[in-house]
């Protein structure tokens, strides 16, 4: 294959960029027809040298060629023209549109918008497996199907090479396979795909070489078959990897939360989000919640946190009734809470560190003292935690948003585990971070856990979970369906239990009577 | 060094841009910019427009730090207008109709017009917090409710008297009065153009050192993250709310208080509207909004002058309109170039560290 001139050569690429991350002489050489892999931890610049290559961000310095010509992309429309197409992380569809019209969207010069357009995507999803209604709205659509349609938009307007950023960031692993069986079907039609991703084994079922990115320079290509995982990994980091895993069990008998028959109706209608949950924590125990995103974890989170009024059930913290209390008073009385979306939820991005530090302990010492403030005293915790926590920031009065994503984690964390709570409630504690500071997280969370904090966690990924977890539970529709043991279970299990189609392995067990009663 | 600049250079960009726009209006229009700005400036002088556009800059601070309350939290009190004069009329006739010891009855009628004009303020407030209600078409409803209630509380079947052909409230007896300073044939400051002063470093204190202040500021910036901190925003928009009619009571206090001695027909109307532009000028913060009360009430008080050198006045109008909207381009524009510039800083630093 190596006669045949590359789909994609990218050399001496780099980007001076505003922030932490920038390109610096980046070298990737993408076989025609093959799927290439580009690996690296978050923020190491995949996301820029992927956007360089679509025309949505410009070079400083370096050239792209294209099938063995230089080219010079301007916009992403430069890129769609030489054959390049882009399938985001986050889907760009309108909900209220059929499949058809997301497809033909912006792209109405090519077919049309009526029947020859609805000919062509039919043609497109026999060829390629990628089989969609074209008429069925989007809104209908699972994730997987979404995923779907965005591959089917590219390939409409001509794409022969694509990149798909984290394609599986939002599959369950049996989703995982079927598009891996979709690529490959059409690799032997000549498709050529840059895969990024950071999900090591996928990478290694998936591509034919894999191109690994370090603090925005490419480390070294190499042929997946030939290195292991933990190898892969370690040229990622560049140094010991972190494990999830935690030793010897703390769990006490000690209750810390309970949660009694906890129900929430859906805004909307009648539609229970909630249905009947019960759940305990106890102290030195981590509690995980699995499920696949928007089957309730949000809804729960914040019902347990007083931001949505539950619509019956209890939730009580100790001995205390917390059901008719507001977010703060339960904030004040012990619980520690790092939200799903740290920039909507966690931070004031436009306020200084320290004045971050004072949200959700506005009422506690040492940021604050009656109704005032104590400025000193906040700006001394935030050093604490800065240094705790490794906070990599110049000073602690630079914004919020100044920092890359695995730092405003770790304060948020370090915020979080301040002021002694009984109870900390984790969403996706490292979703987004780099690898230093998710083993940082892990890190705190596990001494916390040791010294007798009660955790619940919430995430998407299966390895976090089962690796920090105590006990985890399956989340699905509302309800929790299935306890399952961290200790024997495999992600594919829980994947499965995740999606409903029921235990496929001893280590999940359906949660008895109540499961398949109404609905 | 880069805050300062970051801070001043857009509202000077913004008013040299907005004076440009104006020069060439009134170049459009057959009018020397020359002549008319210098006739402005010269006007500061006269008389005492010196001391009319002192006055009148504590007026329209006291109305811009009630609407910039508001705006901390991202709520728009268009309303200020209707809270000042209903709080004015109301506490007129109270004033008017007691007699208290000196500096007591002051008082008083001060705390009167601040709890009615928070009491305007409530109706809005608790729609919103209830009903949902969006607080800028209250207010403006509750604008034209207020207009029409001052119009009947001085009827003089009501409250009010005729006066040659004026209608006014009772005049409040001495007692009730704030002396100012006077300087003779300049005329005289208003003793409460200290109250806006002390209202502005209050403002300060409140959103930089206090528990609510920073549940203000973290409300506005984002709503969310808030709510995730424990911030109840029902109960915030309520005091902020309250807190902004309160403010917007006492704008009419200096003039009433100091000068009029009672509420009559030729009663100031738009200072709550000036409010809304002032506090955008002054992004909030009290220093800017006591520059942008000073500017508005130098394009007011000395464009009386533009009729002299034959330009008509409106142009001053032109002149406040675009100010406001090239600062709030300008500032816009400043912010993001800032959040950048730090951003790359704090990268560079960290890779100089590493």
């Amino acid at each position: 294959m190596s006669t045949t001139t590359p789909a994609v050569v990218l050399s001496g690429i780099t980007k001076r960029f505003p922030g932490v991350v920038a390109n610096s002489d980046v070298h990737l050489t993408v076989r025609a027809g093959e799927v290439h892999a580009l690996c690296g931890e978050n923020g190491a610049g995949k996301s820029t040298l992927m956007k360089i290559l679509y025309g949505m961000q410009h070079p400083d310095e370096g050239t792209i060629e294209v099938n063995g010509r230089q080219v010079r992309f301007r916009t992403p429309a430069d890129a769609i023209k030489a054959g390049i197409g882009m399938v985001h992380q986050h889907f760009m569809l309108a909900d209220n549109l059929t499949v058809q019209e997301n497809v033909v969207l912006g792209a109405e010069s090519l077919h049309g918008i009526g029947g020859k357009a609805r000919k062509r995507i039919q043609e497109l999803a026999k060829a390629t497996g990628l089989t969609v209604d074209p008429g069925v709205l989007v809104e209908r659509l699972g994730v997987a199907d979404r995923q779907r349609v965005e591959i089917l938009k590219v390939l409409y307007r001509g794409a022969k090479v694509i990149i798909l950023d984290e394609p599986t960031a939002v599959l369950v692993p049996q989703e995982v396979d079927e598009l891996f069986a979709t690529l490959r079907s059409m690799q032997r039609q000549g498709f050529t795909f840059l895969f990024i991703s950071h999900k090591l084994d996928e990478v290694r079922a998936i591509a034919d070489s894999v191109t690994v990115i370090r603090r925005g320079t490419t480390v070294g290509t190499a042929d997946p078959k030939a290195v292991s995982s933990r190898q892969l990994a370690e040229m990622m980091v560049g140094s010991e990897l972190p494990s999830p895993e935690t030793r010897e069990s703390t769990v006490t008998d000690r209750v810390v939360l309970r949660v009694e028959n906890l129900g929430l109706v859906a805004e909307e209608g009648t539609r229970p989000v909630l249905d009947r949950i019960d759940l305990v924590v106890r102290a030195g125990e981590v509690v995980g919640i699995a499920g696949v995103e928007g089957n309730g974890q949000t809804e729960l989170v914040e019902t347990i946190m007083g931001i949505r009024k539950a619509h019956h059930g209890r939730v009580l913290l100790g001995d205390r009734d917390l059901t008719k209390l507001g977010t703060l008073a339960r904030r004040e009385a012990g619980i520690g809470y790092v939200p799903e979306d740290r920039h909507r939820q966690g931070l004031l991005l436009e306020q200084p560190l320290w004045a971050n530090r004072v949200l959700g302990h506005q009422t506690r010492e040492p940021v604050s003292r009656g109704q005032w403030l104590d400025l000193d005293g906040a700006k001394r915790d935030t050093r604490r935690i800065v240094e705790e926590f490794d906070v990599r920031t110049p000073g602690i009065d630079v914004a919020a948003a100044a920092l890359s994503g695995g730092n405003q984690q770790k304060l948020v964390v370090g915020r979080e585990l301040s002021g002694a709570p009984s109870l900390l409630i984790a969403s996706h504690p490292t979703r987004g971070v780099d690898v230093g500071a998710q083993a940082l997280i892990w890190d705190a969370i596990k001494r916390a856990r040791a010294a007798g904090l009660a955790v619940l966690l919430i995430s998407a990924d299966l390895d976090e979970l089962i690796g920090l977890s105590d006990t985890i539970k399956v989340m699905l529709r509302g309800r929790l369906v299935a306890d399952a043991d961290p200790g024997t279970v495999t992600p594919e299990d829980l994947g499965s239990a995740m999606t409903g189609a029921g235990a496929t392995s001893d280590a999940v067990h359906e949660a008895a009577q109540e499961v398949e009663g109404e609905r | 060094m880069g805050i300062l600049r970051g801070k001043l250079l857009p509202p000077a960009l913004a008013i040299l841009f907005s004076a440009l726009l104006c020069g060439i209006a009134l170049v459009v229009s057959g009018a020397n910019p020359a002549r008319a700005f210098g006739a402005m400036v010269s006007q500061v002088g006269q008389g005492t427009t010196l001391v009319d556009i002192i006055n009148s800059t504590g007026t329209y601070y006291i109305a811009a730090l009630a609407v910039a309350i508001g705006f901390q939290m991202n709520l728009f009190n268009i309303g200020v207008e209707g809270q000042y004069r209903v709080a004015a009329v109301v506490a007129a006739v109270f004033g008017g109709s007691v007699v208290l010891p000196p500096g007591l009855h002051a008082l008083a009628i001060i705390v009167v017009a601040a709890l009615v004009g928070a009491a305007w303020a409530a109706i809005p407030a608790i729609l919103k917090v209830t009903r949902g209600v969006n607080e800028v078409i209250s207010t403006i409803m509750m604008n034209g409710l207020a207009l029409g209630l001052a119009a009947y509380l001085i009827g003089d079947d009501v409250f009010g008297e005729l006066r040659g052909n004026n209608i006014r409230t009772p005049e409040i007896a001495e007692s009730g009065w704030v002396p100012g300073i006077s300087l003779g044939s300049s005329g005289t400051i208003f003793g409460l153009v200290f109250l806006a002063a002390l209202l502005g470093i209050g403002y300060w204190v409140m959103m930089n050192r206090t528990r609510f202040g920073f549940e203000l500021r973290a409300s506005g910036e984002s709503a969310t993250a808030a709510a995730a901190g424990g911030v109840n925003a029902k109960k915030m928009v309520l005091i902020a709310m309250l807190l902004s009619g309160a403010i917007a009571g006492l704008v009419s206090m200096p003039e009433i208080l100091g000068r009029d001695h009672t509420y009559n027909l030729n009663f100031p109307a738009g200072i709550g509207f000036s409010g809304i532009a002032i506090a955008l000028l002054g992004r909030n913060h009290p220093g800017g909004i006591a520059f942008g009360a000073l500017l508005w009430a130098f394009l007011d008080k000395s464009g009386l002058a533009l009729d002299n050198v034959g330009v008509p006045r409106e142009i001053v109008t032109i002149m406040q309109g675009s100010i406001v909207l090239s600062v709030v381009v300008a500032y816009e524009v400043v912010r993001r170039v800032e959040l950048t510039a730090q951003q790359r800083r704090v990268g560079r630093e960290l890779e100089a560290a590493s």
